[in-house]
């Protein structure tokens, strides 16, 4: 009788190997290694089999044999999380969703469409050219993360200030459950029937089962809109012309700041003609009808002119609209010159408390002896700092991780919050009690047992339980197309 | 009563940690997935806390009146994507869980709760969700909330995401089809359709407002009064009952009688079943109440 081989002999990838097949069950070396990893600074464990379902079943079949032989699970999209929701702990089945990748409907008077988790962002909004409609969350990392990723982090991007993150536009969603079984939360259209389960799933960061087919909810496009960039000799002006922005009653589709560091660095990049010379820019994206914008346009004039704004530039064509959008964008391939390694934080803060956070900040970097640039959505007070440094420094890496921590402390003192868009994962659940107390941990544990109450779905995740896993020993290299 | 910490300890002991409990409100839809069984009755605290214009958001005792809120919210020229019965409060709107008819606008009622003070089956006190506009730091806990119906927690006080009030707004109304009026406007905040007639209602800067009311006069519309919609609700099936009048692309119809309760999966009414025996082991929040056995 012929031997049978070490794959096969053992069962959990024999039970896989027969769901799916042996091309999409990999246990190499190579590809064990390039699932470990995610676009965050964490370092887990390793994953135990990589698998690529096509279908749900086949999803259902990744979780109902990583259950029968004691295994977790962990689903992944394109791998652009940032704080290590995606990196595995004890050898875990990762399910890699990125073959799911087919738009399956799209329903243009109602306003809707089906795809599956590994549509990539910007494909979706590229396939809907033309339509009149698109997908409105925009995180920066769009052109290659995933739409389930969005839906397992609750994604945001520049323009969630006036369109709300990606909850609010996730209409249905197709479950697989921990246990395997497969279910559909939400609806095409109306509130919810019964407890908003689709609203709890939205954001769970892959703990509570994994999404297989999305309903998403498409925005008009905008018959106008107009881009402005102001510039500040100090942050704490650009600050405060935020607050006064929101505090007069409007909501632009988008509100981000940039310091000098950041302008310096993209400007020889992109050639928008940002002022490299001043302390902090903002860009202020406005769209709706023509006399709405142009009303607007013309407050924030005024608001600005009032804050000190040395200059107010209102983009004149559709090139230097993207000029200006392309700096904030992509800012990040410009960072390599500067240093070779960064941390990117992700916190969010009362608006009106920007000025007094954002100098903190620069005060707790400096005590530190680290680089910091500011690039962020200020419009609903969601910081970024990224904090520059060569980890071949010796001692670095404990500055850095200080430094992170204290941003971390002064965000929530000041009324905030641990995260606005980046999620909990691994690399922040230490800091949950800090905004929380055990008895709020305890009613999101009430929450996450109710999906799943065995405990397998990318346990060590979010809440701050006894499990650990994961590690900053070493902070990552830039990749190329960093994003924030 | 106010709703200062004071006011959240107070209503803390009052729903202690055992017997069939629930909080009356404004009682204003207290049929709505079956009465309380005769649970004990609570309050929550009543009044505005804390209302910063800039920040855009309000933190208000679930037990404040609705119109108190947005007439107070108004000076300010802010209000709150919400609305309910003459008399209905905070809470008791976002426990039925119904978005406002102008959601196309305020976004859904869900998007209006940002953080909420609750007391748990087991008595102890909790908070769901962040001050923040915009927060993903743990599990979203203000989503699962509303719509509840008081199952899984009841809540004493709330922060919510305020708005801008429009500057102008304006009810149109004409015999032409709903996907003609939503092709000829802009993000309307209203599309009703009584099988005959389309009603929009158009809202925003006054010269947009003008503009895309001349542009739907050409399709035969013409200002009207706000609409009178009859007090039933009823989930769209594709075919509008008699009377009827759909709330265009929410699923709601409003019609003159209640609809029975849509059919929901087993698998997601398991989930639905441990959900609530994970918050409530005992069965002790509102307990004849099923957030499944409501129309729409």
């Amino acid at each position: 009788m012929r031997r049978m081989s070490g794959r096969t002999r053992d069962p959990l990838l024999s039970a896989l190997i027969s769901a799916l097949d042996a091309q999409r069950v990999q246990t190499g070396d190579g590809a064990r290694r390039l699932y470990s990893r995610d676009a965050s600074v964490i370092r887990g464990g390793r994953v135990g089999v990589v698998c690529f379902p096509e279908t749900t079943e086949e999803v259902s079949a990744c979780v109902v044999a990583a259950l029968a032989h004691g295994r977790d699970f962990v689903a992944r999209g394109a791998g652009t999380g940032l704080a290590g929701g995606a990196v595995p702990c004890d050898e875990p089945v990762m399910v890699v969703l990125t073959r799911m990748d087919r738009i399956l409907e799209v329903d243009v008077s109602r306003r809707l469409a089906w795809v599956e988790p590994g549509v990539v962002n910007l494909d979706l909004s590229r396939h809907l050219s033309g339509t009149g409609l698109h997908f409105a969350p925009d995180p920066s990392s769009q052109q290659s993360c995933t739409i389930g990723g969005n839906v397992a982090n609750n994604s945001g991007g520049p323009h969630c200030l006036l369109y709300g993150v990606t909850s609010a536009h996730v209409l249905a969603v197709e479950v697989v459950l921990p246990d395997g079984e497969v279910v559909v939360l939400g609806e095409e259209e109306g509130d919810s029937v019964g407890y908003d389960l689709r609203g709890a799933f939205v954001g769970g960061e892959g703990t509570l089962g994994i999404a297989t087919r999305i309903c998403v909810r498409l925005t008009e496009d905008p018959p106008d809109v107009a881009t402005l960039l102001l510039d500040f000799m100090s942050v704490g002006a650009a600050a405060e012309t935020v607050s006064a922005i929101i505090a007069a009653g409007m909501i632009p589709a988008a509100l981000e700041m940039m310091d000098q560091r950041v302008v310096e660095a993209v400007e020889p990049f992109v050639n928008a003609g940002y002022p490299t010379d001043a302390a902090a820019v903002l860009i202020v994206e406005l769209d709706g009808q023509p006399s709405g914008v142009a009303d607007e346009i013309r407050q924030i004039k005024e608001l600005a002119r009032v804050h000190g704004a040395r200059s107010v530039r209102v983009a004149a064509e559709e090139g230097e609209r993207e000029r200006i959008w392309k700096g904030r964008k992509s800012a990040f391939g410009a960072i390599a010159v500067i240093k070779p390694d960064y941390y990117l934080n992700d916190t969010v803060i009362p608006r009106t408390k920007l000025a007094e956070v954002v100098q903190r900040i620069y005060e707790i970097v400096e005590e530190q002896d680290l680089i910091v640039m500011n690039v962020f959505h200020a419009g609903d007070g969601n910081l970024h700092p990224l904090l520059l440094f060569d980890a071949r420094e010796a001692g670095v890496m404990e500055r850095v991780l200080a430094a992170g921590e204290e941003i971390v402390r002064v965000s929530v003192a000041a009324g905030g919050v641990l995260s606005g868009e980046h999620g909990i994962g691994l690399e922040k659940k230490r800091f949950m009690s800090l905004q929380f107390s055990p008895a709020d941990l305890e009613a999101q544990q009430r929450l996450r047992s109710a999906f799943d109450p065995v405990g397998r779905a990318n346990p060590a995740k979010v809440l701050p339980t006894g499990a650990s896993c994961g590690h900053v020993t070493s902070l990552g290299r830039l990749p190329d197309g960093a994003w924030v | 009563m106010s709703a200062g910490d004071a006011c959240m300890v107070a209503f803390q002991s009052d729903v202690g940690d055992s017997g069939a409990v629930c909080v009356r409100g404004g009682g204003t839809r207290w049929e709505v997935g079956g009465g309380p069984d005769g649970a004990r009755e609570v309050s929550a605290p009543v009044g505005i806390v804390a209302l910063d214009p800039a920040e855009m958001t309000v933190m208000v005792g679930a037990g404040t009146a609705l119109s108190d809120l947005a007439g107070e919210l108004v000076i300010h020229g802010l209000e709150v994507g919400m609305k309910g019965p003459s008399g209905a409060t905070v809470g008791g709107v976002l426990m039925v869980g119904r978005s406002a008819m102008r959601r196309r606008r305020v976004g859904t009622i869900a998007d209006v709760l940002l953080q909420a003070d609750c007391v748990g089956a087991d008595g102890v006190a909790f908070t769901a969700g962040g001050p923040t506009v915009k927060n993903v730091t743990g599990y979203d806990l203000c989503r699962l909330l509303v719509g509840s119906l008081g199952t899984l927690a009841l809540v004493g006080r709330v922060i919510l995401r305020t708005r801008p009030v429009p500057a102008r707004s304006l009810w149109l109304v004409g015999e032409a089809e709903p996907e003609r009026v939503l092709d000829a406007t802009y993000r309307p905040s209203c599309v009703l359709w009584d099988g005959v007639r389309t009603s929009v209602l158009l809202e925003g800067h006054g010269e947009d407002v003008d503009e895309t009311a001349g542009r739907l006069a050409l399709l035969g519309l013409t200002a009207t009064e706000p609409p009178v919609l009859p007090p039933g609700r009823g989930r769209w099936t594709g075919r509008l009952p008699s009377g009827g009048v759909l709330e265009v692309g929410s699923g709601v119809v409003h019609q003159a009688d209640d609809g029975g309760p849509p059919t929901v999966p087993d698998g997601v009414r398991r989930l639905a079943g441990r959900m609530r025996a994970s918050f409530d082991p005992s069965g002790r929040l509102n307990p004849g109440r099923d957030p499944y056995r409501v129309a729409a």
